[in-house]
């Protein structure tokens, strides 16, 4: 009997976990829906932009200028890194990793949102919200994806908390690792689209 | 509620019913009434609470209507009139249509694929408060008299500060978005829910047409609802913090609020009617006595219908003064999807031919869709030739052509739906005589209330205006109109008092009145809350017509698909569905209401601009969701950490 039970279907199969989990699929859709939001926001740029056909920025509004956004880029797209290191150690069972690449993106994310506070508090001196339409694309686009960043450093920062109590993380468990992985590479990704989009995009 | 019960099954022992009942059963409690997570309540409750906005919205209809029965009528005033058709159609559309569908996927879902419940469901438990809340918050603005007023799409600038001051469209842009968050989170759930707990051996090319077109409509849902989220996102931060994204005095431009509605609101139309249509799908078996003809074609038409459904905005935007070539695009798009739409309607159409068709009450309903429906399309497809769209354009030929498709294409199915699954959501069977008598006064009344308009559209009387005067001649078929919707409305009030004469007199109904083919019908007449004592193991697309299917539940049981120590259902592969593992299901919770009440919370103070609350309230559910999903600490050696 006991044989049995071991070799039995649902004992070969509860083990390892085998194929896609639903949480794996309800995150990858949901990152879907969002980029489609992101989509829709940086085409609502380029539409206004081209249907208001003149000078971009219009206003007098001078162009990004390009230092800090660039830093910014430079902080943020490595900041995957370390938690793909930090997903592969758990997935050995090393919580070391974990903790330790958790704790190295949120630094990165942090002095990300840092550096953005910094360009607001220069540009809100030129232009804000309701100077026109090209400020409110502006702060609206950077805003909304800092936004993005706050909530995935949140998830990033509950995760490393659950990996300091212990008991939570492991071989075998590590399926909240993997969905906060994805959302984060996804803040990172869409960063590349927005620079390319609000900064380099006006000077072409 | 006393029920005939499935023949016991061999497979399952009574020590595993007992302990699938001690696993899944709720008792009757103020705490399990607010904290259940069962996807049989909570589609219950989608379809008590879309039908109670359906009344809501049917009645502001009727006051119209009423209105508009003789010229220059001051029943209602212009500023009432307003509020009434905007508040009539983003109700159908958004707190009726969609969630009524998502009710009836809800509940069918997890029974027609062979699971004990969805992928998330306190995700689900969270999409029901959610919508319930949304509706509440923008049906509750009407007694103050600050409903929405600028027509269901809200087209600036008529919608901007300037020119409709007032909480009006903040209530519209703000509850549009917090429901959105209901939409969406359904969405994803049946997704999930169809890609991995279908029953061993449901393949793809056995999953029922209604599985189909629900997981069709979500991902319409997730590629849509996007662009409306963000529309009104820019509405509202235009109307409260001076934003300009649709102020052409300072390089914004009007026109990208009706792109983005239309890149959301072309595809709504089939995320309303692809839902509806697989119900249809789903009904023809049973009393046309086979399986639907062409089941691949089904398919491949909704499948094609939900991608195209992406590229025929423009149609809505005939008379806005886009350039030509993009017109003739857009314009051959639109006829495009036609075909798919054609090769449904054939299908049902080859297979009532060749199939023998019980006239039943559900049967009667498909048939006044497959009717209503088909004229509805012959107008859409005439829209879709430019010229004539630029002269009915804002007629009242335009509102007869979508209650045509709308009523036709949504209504009536659910209708069918609605008879033909209350003995399986209620336990009890309808009076056929009393379903009859609301079928006839219903398909009387729909076409008597709207097939004038097409003839007073063509006359010239433009819609959304709150009276009109005598001279044109559009008074008689007005009138014509009103009286059709009273008839329409005691059809309606039939078909309630049916469903409550149903639940409280009918007698009892077996697990399977119709000889139905799906799965749902394979169990009790209502189902256990663990749906089925033995998960089935799927041999056909018929599962319930086909003997190895259904023996797989009786004498062909096995313990690996009984799964009674524990609250537990299968994972099976997203193409083959060959079972993957044994997943535990959550228990009963109240995070979702407290989650949902910190979110009406935020939202209510956006609308009144008390955004310490709201920053509070954000707070509270960024808190809810973080203890939600904390992981449940474990022994060391079960998780897998090395020193």
């Amino acid at each position: 009997m006991s044989v049995r039970a071991a070799t039995g279907t649902e004992a070969l199969t509860t083990e390892l976990p085998v194929g896609r989990s639903t949480g794996w699929w309800g995150m990858v859709m949901f990152v879907v829906t969002e980029a489609t939001l992101f989509a829709c926001l940086l085409g609502s740029y380029f539409y206004l932009r081209f249907q208001y056909g003149g000078p971009w920025p219009p206003d007098g509004i001078s162009k990004p200028k390009l230092l800090v956004p660039l830093v910014m880029t430079a902080v943020l797209l490595p900041s995957s890194l370390p938690v793909v290191w930090a997903e592969r150690g758990i997935r050995q069972g090393q919580r070391w990793r974990l903790r330790a690449g958790l704790a190295a993106t949120l630094v990165l994310g942090v002095t990300f949102l840092a550096l953005q506070a910094s360009e607001y508090a220069e540009k809100l001196r030129e232009f804000t919200m309701t100077t026109d339409a090209y400020g409110s694309l502006f702060y609206l686009i950077t805003g909304f994806h800092g936004l993005h960043v706050l909530v995935g450093l949140t998830m990033i920062g509950w995760l490393l908390a659950a990996s300091l109590r212990g008991g939570s993380f492991g071989a075998h468990r590590h399926e909240r690792v993997r969905n906060a992985a994805i959302y984060w590479h996804f803040v990172d990704l869409v960063w590349a689209a927005i620079l390319f989009t609000v900064y380099l995009s006006p000077r072409l | 509620m006393s029920t005939t019960a499935a023949a016991p099954a061999p497979g399952a022992s009574r020590e595993d019913l007992a302990a699938l009942e001690e696993r899944w059963g709720e008792r009757p409690s103020l705490r399990s009434w607010f904290g259940t997570v069962d996807h049989k309540r909570i589609g219950r409750r989608y379809l008590v609470t879309a039908g109670f906005f359906f009344i809501l919205a049917g009645l502001s209809a009727l006051a119209m209507r009423t209105q508009l029965a003789r010229p220059e009528s001051r029943l209602l005033s212009p500023q009432e009139y307003n509020q009434l058709f905007t508040m009539h159609g983003t109700a159908m559309i958004f707190l009726f249509a969609t969630p009524m569908l998502f009710g009836f996927g809800n509940f069918l879902v997890p029974l027609m694929i062979g699971s004990r419940d969805m992928a998330f469901p306190k995700l689900n438990a969270l999409g029901y408060w959610v919508f319930l809340f949304a509706g509440l918050f923008m049906w509750a603005s009407l007694p103050f008299g600050a409903a929405p007023n600028g027509g269901w799409f809200a087209y600036v600038p008529l919608t901007e500060r300037t020119n409709t001051p007032g909480l009006h469209m903040d209530v519209y842009s703000l509850g549009l978005l917090f429901l959105g968050i209901a939409t969406t989170a359904g969405s994803i759930n049946f997704i999930v829910t169809a890609l991995k707990l279908r029953a061993p051996g449901m393949s793809l090319n056995r999953v029922p047409l209604f599985v189909w077109a629900i997981v069709a409509t979500a991902f319409m849902v997730i590629f849509a609802l996007p662009a409306l989220n963000l529309d009104n996102a820019m509405l509202f931060l235009d109307r409260r913090f001076g934003t300009h994204f649709f102020d052409p005095g300072a390089a914004g431009n009007v026109l990208l609020w009706q792109h983005l509605f239309w890149i959301f609101g072309h595809p709504d139309v089939y995320i309303i009617v692809m839902p509806a249509l697989g119900i249809v799908s789903a009904v023809l078996p049973a009393f046309t006595r086979r399986g639907v003809v062409g089941y691949p074609l089904i398919v491949f038409a909704i499948v094609a219908i939900s991608i195209i459904s992406f590229g025929v905005w423009v149609h809505h935007m005939f008379a806005t003064g886009l350039p030509r070539l993009s017109y003739s695009f857009f314009s051959a798009a639109s006829t495009i999807i036609t075909i798919p739409s054609g090769i449904q309607i054939f299908a049902w159409l080859a297979t009532m031919a060749l199939g023998r068709v019980v006239l039943k009450v559900p049967m009667l309903f498909l048939i006044g869709f497959v009717v209503t429906f088909v004229l509805g399309g012959f107008t859409g497809t005439m829209f879709a030739l430019t010229a004539f769209d630029q002269q009915v354009t804002d007629s009242y030929f335009v509102v007869a052509h979508f209650h045509y498709v709308l009523i036709g294409g949504a209504v009536f199915p659910m209708l069918a739906g609605i008879y033909y699954w209350l003995p399986k959501i209620t336990g009890r069977m309808y009076h056929e005589g009393l379903g009859r008598w609301a079928f006839w006064l219903v398909f009387a009344g729909m076409h008597v209330t709207f097939f004038p308009m097409h003839l007073y559209g063509l006359f010239g009387m433009p819609r959304r205006v709150y009276t009109y005067r005598s001279e044109p001649g559009w008074d008689g078929w007005n009138l014509v109109s009103t009286a059709g919707s009273y008839l329409l409305a005691i059809g309606l009030l039939l078909v309630l008092i049916g469903v409550l004469h149903a639940i409280r007199r009918g007698r009892p109904a077996p697990p399977d009145p119709w000889g139905a083919d799906s799965l749902e019908w394979s169990t009790d007449s209502p189902p256990k809350p663990y749906n089925f004592p033995v998960l089935p193991r799927v041999h056909s697309l018929h599962p319930t017509w086909d003997e190895a299917s259904r023996e797989s539940m009786g004498a062909g049981a096995t313990r690996d698909r009984i799964l009674a120590d524990g609250r537990r259902t299968l994972l099976t592969s997203e193409l083959d569905g060959s079972r993957e593992r044994v997943v535990e299901m959550p228990e009963a919770s109240l995070q979702p209401l407290v989650l949902a009440l910190a979110m009406l919370v935020f939202f209510t103070a956006m609308l009144v601009a008390w955004y310490p609350v709201a920053a509070v309230a954000a707070v509270a559910v960024a808190a809810t969701i973080a203890v939600w999903l904390w992981p449940p600490r474990r022994p060391e050696r079960e998780l897998g950490v090395q020193p």
